[in-house]
């Protein structure tokens, strides 16, 4: 900051030291952030007998993927034992695909269900309407930490532990938030375009369904971007509802499972390296893919 | 249907009867879109609050039936040093994780500010946000390792000392709340940008007219014009760094010996390994009235700064 400070007030533009020292520290925050997932790249290609010799190098020596095999399964259990793997399988591709169910899951409801609520608050009366928005308003103030023993209670005597419905259900049918977005949205859309479809004849579903929602596509994709990041990267949760079942956990639970199972007093690093490395993957794709629409959506969230 | 009928000029001319039919159909049409949402506010949110302090009254290991013991769980909890620890510790994680994740984030955002508009930087700095924390753990944890990790390694060869990092009494709570930092920096950055990108340039421009330095311009605008980011910055990210767990989980385990058992990790521990129920949901409810206290707290802060959020 002080570098910056010295050098601003007479530099509008143009290649003054101020500017290049500001472009220094910005390209080292840039290292700072990028750097240790290279690290975790070089590991997770290194060859387990090699992570000692040569720990300070930028590249691997032999590089192999030998270590993304045996994390996707693709190895036998003595090769995989023999190279210093747990013996254990993660089971990745299993936890992969749970994620994918929970994240979806947790999306499609949410959004729907939060987006119908949504649309009665912003446009139909009826009686208690703003004592309930209220109390949904007031939910968002609950901390996770005080909800989720009698959640976890509530899950076991239904008999949901260890599935799906139970991993999604505290999520599934509202969250406070998107409640709260989604009316303010439907509050700015013109009363008008829903008067003609009234004027037709369509239901208040069909009102909802054709007009209201593809209305309000940009902010429902935020949305969705949102509450997708969130639930793609949630452990707490399906950790205590499903983490005692090898076959339900998610990525992110499954990972620290793995990395529990200490084979020789350390943890397995160069899989669980390359079992990190694999997670990370969908994160570049959707930056890659949508980079632009994710970071409004990130900035968005906190312009409230 | 309401549109029409909520109009004045309607309201007057339709009969009572048919009014009121209307609007029992529109009150009936609202019902069933809200009730999904109802339950799902009723069952996760509402009743498990309450549901929570009933909890506490009880010693519970969830194979028998619960027993009330009326106030014996606070009581136990008064005298529980390791509870005691937990909410030092926490304390010291929050110290720790929060000035230094918004100041340094305030700092990125000022330094891409400064020289590029780039979506593709912005994307690399909030890309650690993106990931998991368990990710996140499991990548520092390795760099960090004492023996292994690359960054001791670049410490030695610098000369310096071995570091012990998560395995020392004295760094574990420092190092869970650096890998924090690290994860929420680029996100924390990329709110205060946006917060910086709708302040009119103008401003600028007549400071520089006048004369202003660039540290006096960041002092005098960009910083009183950014309350509004940073009180939502710092409310978020406050309550959430008193529930930290997942990082504590995945690299320390709590230890060593206590050093980062925080309390939340304390809480999942009496109710899930040592089969205390009912103690730990009483951790929790006190937990919960330390977090109403400093969002309280942080209200009187940010509405006794409303002059400066009205720009």
């Amino acid at each position: 900051m002080v570098e910056t400070g010295m050098a601003g007030s007479n530099a509008v533009r143009g290649w003054d030291i101020g500017r290049i020292l500001t472009w220094v520290l910005l390209i080292f925050l840039i290292i700072v952030t990028i750097f240790p997932l290279w690290v975790v790249l070089k590991t997770a290609l290194t060859p387990t007998r090699e992570l000692f010799s040569s720990p300070l190098s930028l590249f691997p020596e032999n590089p192999t993927l030998f270590n993304f095999r045996r994390v996707l399964g693709l190895v036998s259990v003595e090769e995989n034992v023999a190279a210093g793997g747990s013996g254990q399988s993660i089971n990745f591709m299993r936890s992969v695909w749970n994620s994918v169910v929970f994240t979806t899951l947790v999306v499609v409801f949410q959004t729907f269900f939060s987006a119908l609520a949504a649309y009665a608050f912003a446009r139909l009366k009826f009686i208690g309407r703003e004592i309930i928005f209220f109390l949904y308003l007031a939910a968002l103030m609950l901390p996770g930490a005080v909800l989720f023993l009698p959640n976890f209670v509530l899950i076991k005597n239904l008999g949901w532990l260890n599935t799906y419905v139970g991993m999604i259900a505290p999520f599934a049918l509202m969250s406070p938030f998107a409640v709260f977005f989604l009316r303010q949205f439907f509050l700015s859309i013109p009363k008008e375009l829903e008067e003609a479809a009234k004027l037709d004849g369509t239901s208040p579903f069909g009102t909802f369904w054709r007009i209201i929602l593809p209305t309000s596509m940009t902010p429902i994709a935020t949305l969705v971007i949102l509450t997708g990041i969130g639930a793609w990267n949630e452990f707490f949760w399906p950790y205590l509802v499903a983490g005692s079942s090898d076959t339900m956990r998610t990525l992110p639970v499954a990972l620290q499972y793995f990395r529990t199972q200490t084979p020789q007093g350390s943890p397995d690093w160069t899989g669980l390296m390359a079992g990190t490395f694999l997670s990370i993957i969908p994160i570049f794709l959707l930056l890659i893919i949508l980079g632009r629409k994710v970071i409004n959506s990130l900035q968005f969230s906190g312009l409230k | 249907m309401s549109t029409q009928v909520y109009t004045p000029s309607r309201t007057k001319t339709v009969s009572p009867s048919l009014w009121q039919r209307l609007f029992n159909q529109e009150a009936i049409t609202a019902y069933i879109f809200i009730l999904p949402s109802l339950i799902g506010f009723l069952a996760f949110f509402a009743i498990p609050a309450i549901r929570a302090f009933q909890i506490s009254f009880t010693e519970w290991n969830l194979l028998r039936a619960p027993k009330y013991i009326g106030l014996e769980n606070y009581q136990e909890l008064i005298g529980d040093p390791v509870f005691w620890n937990s909410l030092k510790v926490t304390l010291q994680y929050v110290v720790w994780n929060i000035p230094l994740q918004t100041v340094l984030a305030l700092f990125m955002a000022v330094v891409m500010d400064r020289v590029t508009k780039s979506m593709a930087v912005r994307g690399i700095l909030v890309m650690p946000y993106l990931m998991s924390n368990v990710i996140v753990a499991l990548i520092w944890l390795w760099l960090l390792d004492p023996n292994l990790g690359f960054v001791n390694l670049l410490i030695q060869k610098l000369g310096l000392g071995k570091q012990p990092f998560f395995v020392s009494l004295e760094q574990a709570i420092p190092t869970i709340a650096g890998v924090n930092v690290w994860r929420h920096m680029g996100f924390n950055a990329l709110l205060f940008y946006a917060g910086i990108q709708s302040i009119p340039k103008s401003f600028y421009e007549a400071a520089t007219i006048d004369g202003a330095g660039e540290w006096a311009m960041f002092r005098r605008i960009t910083l009183p014009l950014l309350r509004p980011v940073t009180v939502f910055v710092l409310v978020t990210s406050l309550v959430g760094s008193f529930q930290i767990f997942d990082t504590v989980a995945v690299t320390t385990q709590g230890g060593p010996v206590d050093a980062s058992r925080v309390v939340v990790y304390y809480i999942v521990q009496n109710a899930f390994a040592f089969s205390k129920f009912g103690y730990a949901t009483a951790m929790s409810v006190v937990l919960f009235f330390i977090l109403v206290l400093v969002t309280l707290l942080q209200m009187r802060i940010l509405r006794g700064n409303t002059s400066d959020l009205s720009s």
